[in-house]
């Protein structure tokens, strides 16, 4: 190619005495080693990665051994007798996560559409800097904001009102404390708000105008072309901002620590407290006192980490295929 | 039901779904001007002099300061920084200038992939890796847990920037006989500049209220922590360990941490989008 093109009026240098420093020049010269530079940082990125699913893998082996395909489906977890079973926190982590979509999307999908379709551009970029900012503030100080203020509030206002509407079904029964799958669900849901919100926007905006145009053209209301035509066309964009913020929910840590009561069980009332992958590694990790105990905490670190992999993967293969979409259309 | 009524539902209905979108963004909006508003009126009323310059004081003592929290989180800051913003960078370089193959691709999915893992399981990693080695924690286990995170985004933020950069730029550049090295250095990277430290910022005020990657790095420390071989305090693990502790006053504090904690944050946030906002804006001339 180019290089044998570059080499080549200089190949008589080869032969003469000077050829080791020609070939010096060639091996050391500017470009290769930058070249050689920035190839090595891409491939230490490689290496890192690799290195934490080694690192993972190899020391949760112990838990592993032990309990194999089990360990996710068995729900004891006691340290006193070395039997370590992870379904009360994917139970937790899933609950919990499914509560904040469930709040969240509507939310944030609604807002999004606001922000994309009525509100005035300056207006709409000003809510949305607000609203990126939202996903600046440290999840500890969620969990601040959780135990101090959204826990009292709930157990004031939303808990009463629950207990009294729908306190005949099992997901709203039986006493509140406070600590509850219900407070981490909502902390989580104002966490993935800006995710949803944004994204959503971005997608909805990459919409082409002549969609809107045509609808509108042939009589639709405002509402009916968003909701029938826009909304449709950005579908995928959208489930791609929602698996994105799934991604998030799965693996958000403090918040839902300070909030969820720790608790190891499987209730079906969102008011009993619970237990979440990421709760039990963040509390438990440094007090686990013996290997096993140790391996089964990185174990459900290394479920964890598959589970928000796969669900980013698929959140990333839908964001990409609408823009796909709007780019040929 | 009549062809007018019908409008009038059509119509209706429109009203009632937009209004709901907008009152769905104010109510998002206002979250965070709550959150805002009620840590700057709890945090700022417990702020004094001692917590900048005191070391906490044992339980049930009232008064003390986190002196020692701020210092351990400068330090594990400035050695994420250290670690994780030259290799991101120059990965970002590789896949904005030198990547066009197989490998490239890999190594963007690989950036997506680590950006996606979750900031416990980062500090695992960092415990497994480091701690377990070491047989103690350390402010270099901290610093580089989050170094790590800071990785991806530097590689994307890089990437992004200097594909924003005019061709023109470059071939300019190659014409005039420069190396491409040199052409890299001193005009392409020089023209994503702003871009380049915007997203270095960025990546920095996120990195900076991390707790669970710290939990088992750095651990925490009542006293100061002297080099970085030690435990160190740090203001997000403070704030954890005071919010759940049994004392009024180490909850008055963990306000106080937080609101500091969330200022810094947000300083470095809406300066860096200013910064950009502005460079973006004298692009366009």
């Amino acid at each position: 190619m180019s290089a044998t093109q570059v080499v080549s009026p200089h190949s008589e240098a080869r032969v003469s005495p000077r050829g080791t420093r020609a070939f010096a020049l060639r091996v050391f010269s500017g470009d290769r080693i930058a070249q050689g530079v920035v190839t090595a940082s891409a491939a230490l990125i490689l290496f890192l990665t690799a290195l934490l699913v080694y690192e993972l893998w190899v020391n949760s082996h112990l838990a592993r051994e032990k309990f194999g395909w089990h360990f996710l489906f068995t729900s004891t977890w006691d340290p006193n007798t070395g039997v370590f079973g992870a379904l009360p926190f994917l139970y937790g982590t899933v609950v919990t996560s499914v509560l904040a979509l469930t709040i969240g999307v509507p939310l944030g999908v609604g807002a999004a559409i606001f922000l994309a379709e009525l509100a005035p551009p300056k207006l709409s970029n000003a809510l949305t800097f607000c609203v990126e900012l939202l996903a600046a503030v440290p999840s500890v100080i969620y969990g601040l904001l959780g135990v101090f203020v959204m826990m009292p509030v709930i157990k004031t206002y939303l808990y009463p009102l629950l207990k009294n509407t729908l306190g005949w079904t099992p997901l709203f029964s039986g006493p509140f404390y406070g600590v509850s799958f219900l407070a981490a669900g909502i902390v989580l849901a104002i966490m993935i708000l800006p995710f949803i919100v944004s994204v959503s926007r971005q997608v909805l905006l990459a919409v082409p105008a002549d969609q809107r145009e045509g609808a509108l053209a042939l009589g639709a209301t405002k509402w009916e072309t968003t909701w029938k035509v826009v909304v449709p066309f950005a579908k995928r964009g959208i489930y791609g901002s929602v698996f994105l913020a799934l991604a998030r929910a799965l693996g958000e840590t403090m918040a839902v620590t300070m909030v969820i009561g720790n608790t190891p069980q499987i209730k079906a009332s969102l008011f009993a407290p619970g237990y979440s992958i990421a709760a039990v590694i963040a509390n438990e990790f440094t007090e686990a006192t013996n290997d096993l105990y140790v391996n089964s905490l990185i174990e459900l670190g290394l479920v964890l980490f598959a589970l928000t992999i796969v669900i980013n993967g698929l959140a990333r293969l839908l964001v990409m295929s609408t823009s796909k979409m709007s780019a040929s259309a | 039901m009549t062809e007018a009524a019908r409008l009038r539902t059509r119509h209706l209905v429109n009203n009632l779904m937009l209004g709901t979108t907008g009152v769905f963004t104010v109510i998002i909006a206002s979250l965070l001007l709550f959150i805002l508003g009620y840590l700057l009126v709890n945090g700022a009323r417990n702020l004094n002099i001692a917590f900048f310059t005191e070391l906490p004081k044992p339980v049930g003592e009232p008064g003390g300061g986190m002196a020692n929290a701020i210092v351990g989180s400068a330090k594990i800051l400035g050695i994420a920084t250290v670690i994780g913003v030259p290799v991101g960078f120059l990965g970002g370089v590789y896949l904005a200038e030198y990547g066009n193959r197989g490998f490239a691709f890999i190594v963007r999915y690989v950036t997506d992939l680590l950006n996606g893992v979750p900031s416990i399981v980062i500090g695992i990693f960092g415990y497994t890796l480091i701690v377990l080695r070491f047989k103690h924690f350390s402010t270099l286990a901290g610093g580089m847990a989050l170094g790590l995170m800071m990785i991806p985004i530097a590689v994307r933020s890089t990437e992004e920037f200097l594909r924003a950069v005019p061709n023109g730029l470059r071939e300019g550049a190659l014409a005039l006989g420069t190396p491409k090295w040199r052409a890299l250095a001193t005009v392409v990277i020089p023209a994503a500049r702003d871009g380049i430290i915007t997203g270095i910022m960025l990546n920095l005020a996120r990195v900076a209220g991390e707790t669970a990657p710290l939990l088992f790095t750095s651990f925490s420390n009542r006293y100061w922590s002297p080099g970085i071989d030690h435990e160190t305090a740090s203001l997000p693990v403070t704030i954890y360990n005071y919010a759940l502790a049994p004392s009024d006053d180490w909850h008055r504090q963990a306000w106080a941490a937080g609101f500091v904690l969330l200022m810094l944050i947000l300083t470095i946030n809406v300066s860096a989008r200013l910064i950009l906002a502005r460079s973006r804006f004298g692009g366009g001339r």
